[in-house]
């Protein structure tokens, strides 16, 4: 296997595992050799440290899913803070205790309603918000996913199981440049009175990436 | 909104939402972020999204400058995909930095790709 970014759940547990010098050669893949000779270079250049390369990483290895659920739950259940989210995320995000990296890449919030879908891509790479969600899927990065969400949008979230109705708008953000995209899913139905942890369960990875909507109440029990 | 909003020494902000704009067709060499299936296309001016060093310059060592206004604009897909099946109200939105904007007829047809 020579992609580093093994495990379909997200959380691909061999990236980044050996510190920098303590691993064998022999062990790492193709990938991995690169980007330790990436790293060797940058820090011989004086570009940046081991140290800050190390805190990067786990600052993103820090992150999750979980961390946008949070964030989604928390817009579900409080207006202000859903305006907030949406006018100047950064804003919002710090309410909650999260401080983006200053290199991160600035943070943009689209809101599904009943009438616009949105679903996010990022056609020349992987470009996506790293530091709330942690890393993105394997297939996000994929060839297959990168060209078909812009050509055939509705095919693709349909194969992840949602049949949008032509009344719904759907709109395909590209994010190739300086921006990355987080998309505010629609409250489920049936889920009045749900605390922000119980709403925060029904918030999948998929769902902030716009592939899917969030779970129902109904759709979580079932596992 | 952010501090990248008013780089100091960026390009002036040319275009307003809004506006038609025409994707430049190039092929600069290197590294650059205006994806080919857009290029060609005519779209609307949808927000600015703030002014960024020149992601052309940084690939190369180089310091962005002149910093660039990033736009999100807005196309139909059924003008970028000839073969576009879903509802003429589909869109797909592209963050294009200024320098790859041309001003577009409003009637403009855009071209479209197979």
């Amino acid at each position: 296997m020579t992609n580093a970014n093994v495990g379909s759940n997200g959380h691909g547990d061999h990236d980044h595992e050996e510190h920098p010098g303590t691993a064998h050669d022999e062990e790492l893949g193709y990938y991995a050799l690169r980007a330790r000779a990436m790293e060797a270079l940058l820090v011989e250049k004086g570009i940046c440290s081991t140290e800050e390369i190390q805190d990067m990483v786990d600052r993103v290895e820090a992150r999750s899913p979980a961390d946008g659920a949070r964030v989604v739950a928390r817009a579900w259940s409080n207006p202000d803070f859903k305006a907030l989210l949406l006018s100047d995320p950064e804003a919002a995000l710090a309410q909650l205790g999260y401080s983006l990296p200053e290199t991160t890449p600035k943070l943009d919030v689209v809101e599904n309603t009943e009438s616009v879908h949105h679903l996010v891509v990022c056609t020349l790479c992987s470009c996506y918000p790293r530091a709330l969600l942690g890393r993105p899927p394997d297939w996000y990065k994929s060839f297959s996913y990168r060209s078909r969400a812009v050509i055939d949008p509705r095919g693709v979230i349909r194969e992840f199981g949602l049949d949008l109705p032509g009344d719904v708008e759907v709109r395909v953000l590209d994010s190739t440049a300086d921006l990355r995209y987080l998309v505010l899913p629609r409250r489920p139905e049936g889920t009045d009175g749900m605390s922000e942890a119980e709403l925060a369960e029904l918030v999948t990875r998929d769902s902030m990436i716009g592939v899917t909507e969030a779970r129902t109440p109904e759709t979580a029990s079932a596992g | 909104m952010t501090q990248s909003s008013s780089q100091p020494g960026g390009e002036a902000v040319r275009y307003q939402p809004g506006d038609s704009v025409a994707v430049r067709v190039d092929n600069p060499g290197g590294h650059f972020r205006t994806p080919r299936y857009i290029q060609g296309q005519t779209g609307r001016v949808d927000k600015l999204c703030g002014v960024f060093p020149n992601p052309e310059s940084l690939a190369f060592g180089g310091d962005g400058q002149p910093a660039q206004p990033l736009y999100r604009v807005e196309f139909l897909q059924t003008q970028v995909w000839s073969g576009y099946d879903g509802p003429g109200s589909d869109k797909i939105y592209v963050d294009i930095y200024q320098h790859w904007l041309e001003p577009a007829l409003e009637d403009s047809q855009p071209s479209r790709r197979q």
